[in-house]
């Protein structure tokens, strides 16, 4: 149907390779592609893909030196836009493609209101006075769907919240009507309900004023939600390209079947019988409150939990879900003891540890053992993985020897080549870097493993199988495991029992199957509505049809 | 901002790399590291380049111009000069040496420990805020009067003040880096907190104690010259640049080269110690390297 609309981007054949010597590696290689006037085209692909290369190539905020484009063309509205001269490149970039970028904060100016920070793009590119001005940012405000716009326009990027501040920057860019937005990844940093709001603001937008949008992400998700055509990119290539449902429901190449099975299906596994093992972990009206004094003396309480009260058996997977800031994590660093909780009590295999000293606790802290979210962060860079597996062992009397024998014994557990102990961290990917992290951690043999986001910086083929590592170390081993996640879908693929937290609170808990499909809480439903791309069954490459609504029976 | 969101080319840091650019992106880096070579050499090997010996009194050859024999000339004593500033050197960079060293030392013990101990942190860093307001020279001139001069009390004298400066820094790292998650993983795997700091912490203070170390050695080198200098130093027989400035100072108008010399050879130290230690930084703090590169 968009075939008559006149094409906006058109990149023919694009390379772009590291330095300009003609057998420079190559970072971009053959990229075609268009974008239609008021279509939305979605380039999908994992870390390392080229998808944002292929953006800034588009912007020309290529690092000079270090990246040139050095075959192809990209024509932005009849332009050349790589023969431009920078005056005219700063001239289109507002004027005709604007650009929107995954973390707000850091794009914004953080000393500068937000309102004159709009304003700059106005008076470098139109002649209007300052009134006149003021009346097209606070229309455009308005036209993003922000509240109290005169206080807003005010304001500094801290005084917003992710999804406001997302919201300014998407004013910034269109502030001008550019033909083309281009937006990378413009939600993966936002709660589930904004990025729901944020994708539904550029669809509107787009529908209104008929731009072009280029669309970045590598969630399957939200491709499903806002993609007319799709073209999924690996390793500096286009594979795929077509409009979404082909690509979604007949995907002819094997890399695109592999991306798309690998999406956790949001209707939860089927239920494991209940578990009559012995308790390894509960917490009583677990609670933490951070205290605020002020220069003045004055204190300011604020509750990141409060009452939370759970119950984990040995060989079993609890869930703990809820968006950034609902207190998820810090119950999790409570239970492990990296923070001391301020009330409620925690016992660990029987043995209450909330109170012990820090020399009291060290016997019982080999009994639980913490996986975190960031692998380039938990490795310690200077340490060999080797080191790192047997510090703990070690800690506990074993000898150097031993437990290096057995960090090599872990590594094969993990699926790793034992010659990975004597190399370092950031000789290893991302997901080989997990699996390090989830060895070190199994080292202690521990009764409870807390996963906290332990998957959530992962590409998603690479999620699938550290979930599956993390399955089959369970059943191996019998170990008990607190996953927390902000995602839905894998906390459906891997728990047994959930719990939806808000605002430091316990808002539901129940088995998986039951909370995740029929939820008993507004809030539950809620976030199960903002999963992005939940009418789609990725896996098996059909939309999700009314069978969703029918749990097998017997649960619980 | 947009440059960030770029995978970064693996470009492999090596020493011999790091070197080569170094030098190839800045000669008066060359010349600097070339300039405290021969300082540091003709201070070691004094006792074999030097013409006399520097404390041989010689009432007869007072303030002799250059020649064949003084090559520059004599002092008010007829000691040679070139020998007391070559033997000079010696005292001046073992004090440089010597306080960039202990302050290190000790400024990383006390930056560790406060850096790690929340309850501690406030004593400690008032008691060093009180060591940083008093001037420097001052309390050096304080402590070396109260116990007398000699090699280890200047020395001390000038180690005290420079510790809060290391003590800040390292503490500042250590804020930081505790909060790692790898610093956190150590602490769920039972290491013990000795071992958190050695093994977790301490390694990332290396590279800013290695800058701070020539800012330290360099003023040192200074400090104990104006200590001398005042009279304050160590005794005025045994040659250090500051005391053959102090004694020449009274000869300034008859022969002005007995300043010039030692305080040529002490700007040249000084400014190479200040030159190596910004290159240093530029090359162990790789956002400085990529801005220089895209400049």
């Amino acid at each position: 149907m968009n075939a008559e609309r006149p094409v906006v981007l058109d990149i023919k054949d694009l390379a772009v390779s590291l330095g300009r010597q003609p057998d420079a590696p190559r970072i971009i290689d053959g990229v075609s592609l268009q974008v239609r006037q008021g279509e939305t085209l979605c380039v999908v692909g994992e870390s390392g893909s080229g998808k944002s290369v292929t953006s800034l190539t588009v912007m020309g905020l290529l690092p000079k030196k270090i990246l040139a484009p050095t075959r192809g063309s990209i024509t932005l509205a009849g332009e050349d836009v790589l023969a431009a001269s920078d005056r005219r490149l700063r001239q289109l970039r507002a004027t005709t493609m604007a650009m929107i970028f995954q973390e707000p904060m850091t794009a914004l100016n953080p000393v500068v209101p937000v309102g004159r920070q709009i304003d700059e793009v106005l008076r470098a590119h139109t002649g209007l006075d300052a009134g006149a001005r003021r009346q097209r940012i606070l229309a455009m405000m308005e036209q993003v769907r922000l509240p109290d716009i005169a206080r807003i326009f005010k304001s500094y990027p801290h005084q917003l919240s992710g999804g406001q501040r997302q919201r300014i920057m998407i004013a910034m860019a269109l502030v001008l009507e550019p033909k083309l937005l281009i937006a990378d990844e413009p939600t993966t940093a936002l709660d589930v309900t904004t990025q729901k709001q944020i994708l539904a603001l550029i669809r509107d937008l787009q529908r209104d004023h008929g731009t072009a949008v280029l669309f970045i992400t590598h969630d399957m998700g939200v491709v499903a939600e806002i993609a007319d055509r799709v073209a999924v990119m690996r390793q500096g290539r286009i594979v795929e390209s077509g409009p979404l449902d082909s690509v979604l429901r007949a995907p002819t190449m094997e890399y695109t079947r592999n991306l798309l099975s690998a999406v956790p299906s949001l209707v939860p596994r089927a239920p494991r019988p209940a578990s009559q093992e012995p308790i390894v972990l509960e917490t009583n009206a677990l609670g933490k409150i951070y205290r605020e004094r002020s220069f003045l003396g004055t204190s300011r309480e604020v509750a990141a939990a409060q009452d939370v009260t759970l119950t984990l058996r040995k060989g079993r997977t609890l869930g703990i879900v809820g968006e950034s800031g609902s207190g998820k994590s810090t119950v999790a660093r409570c239970i492990v003891r990296l923070i001391d909780p301020t009330s409620g009590s925690v016992r660990l295999v029987g043995r209450e540890i909330s109170e012990l000293s820090r020399p009291a606790l060290r016997p019982h802290r080999k009994r639980i053992q913490i996986v975190f979210q960031d692998p380039y962060r938990s490795l310690n860079p200077r340490v060999t993985v080797g080191e790192s597996i047997a510090e703990g062992p070690v800690n506990y009397g074993a000898s150097r020897a031993d437990a290096l024998r057995r960090a090599g014994e872990l590594l094969e557990l993990v699926d790793l080549p034992a010659d990975a102990l004597s190399r370092y961290p950031h000789q290893f990917s991302g997901g080989q870097r997990q699996r390090i992290a989830i060895a070190r951690a199994l080292a202690l043999d521990p009764d409870v493993l807390v996963a906290d986001e332990a998957v959530s910086a992962l590409d998603v083929s690479v999620q699938a199988q550290v979930l599956d590592l993390f399955d089959e170390i369970q059943t191996r081993l019998g170990i008990a495991l607190l996953f927390i996640t902000h995602d839905l879908r894998v906390a459906a693929q891997i728990c047994d029992e959930v719990m939806v937290m808000q605002h430091g609170r316990i808002v539901e808990q129940g088995p998986a199957a039951e909370v995740l499909t029929r939820p008993g809480q507004a809030y539950t439903q809620q976030l199960l509505d903002a999963a992005p791309g939940r009418n789609w069954d990725f896996a098996n490459f059909r939309p999700v049809n009314a069978q969703i609504a029918m749990p097998s029976p017997g649960t619980g | 901002m947009a440059v960030d969101a770029l995978p970064e080319p693996s470009i492999r840091i090596t020493p011999r790399r790091l070197g080569r650019d170094v030098l190839r992106t800045s000669p008066i880096i060359a010349v600097a590291v070339l300039c405290l070579a021969a300082i540091v050499l003709l201070a070691i090997f004094a006792p074999l380049v030097a013409p006399h010996d520097p404390q041989l009194l010689a009432p007869a050859l007072r303030l002799k111009p250059a020649n064949a024999e003084f090559p520059l000339g004599t002092d008010a004593y007829g000691r040679d000069v070139l020998s007391r500033i070559l033997y000079g050197g010696r005292i001046s960079l073992l004090i440089g040496l010597g306080a960039a060293l202990f302050s290190i030392v000790i400024g990383l013990l006390i930056g560790l420990v406060s850096g790690f101990f929340k309850w501690l942190d406030a004593v400690m860093m008032r008691i060093m805020d009180g060591l940083m307001a008093i001037p420097s020279i001052l309390l050096a001139i304080a402590v070396v009067s109260l116990s007398g001069a000699s090699l280890t009390t200047v020395l001390i004298a000038i180690t005290i003040p420079e510790i809060p400066r290391v003590a800040r820094l390292v503490r500042s790292v250590v804020l930081s880096a505790r909060e790692e998650p790898y610093v956190e993983a150590a602490i769920s795997v039972g290491s013990s907190l000795p071992k958190i700091m050695w093994r977790h912490l301490m390694p990332n203070t290396v590279a800013p104690l290695i800058v701070q170390g020539t800012y330290v050695c360099a003023s040192a080198i200074l400090t104990e010259a104006i200590l001398s200098f005042l009279g304050a130093g160590i005794s005025p027989e045994i040659p250090t640049w500051g005391n053959i400035m102090a004694e020449g100072r009274a000869f300034f108008q008859i022969k002005p080269s007995l300043i010039f010399w030692p305080g040529l050879m002490l700007s040249i130290a000084i400014l190479s110690v200040n030159l190596i230690g910004d290159a240093a930084r530029d090359a162990l703090d790789p956002r400085m390297k990529r801005r220089g590169g895209n400049a």
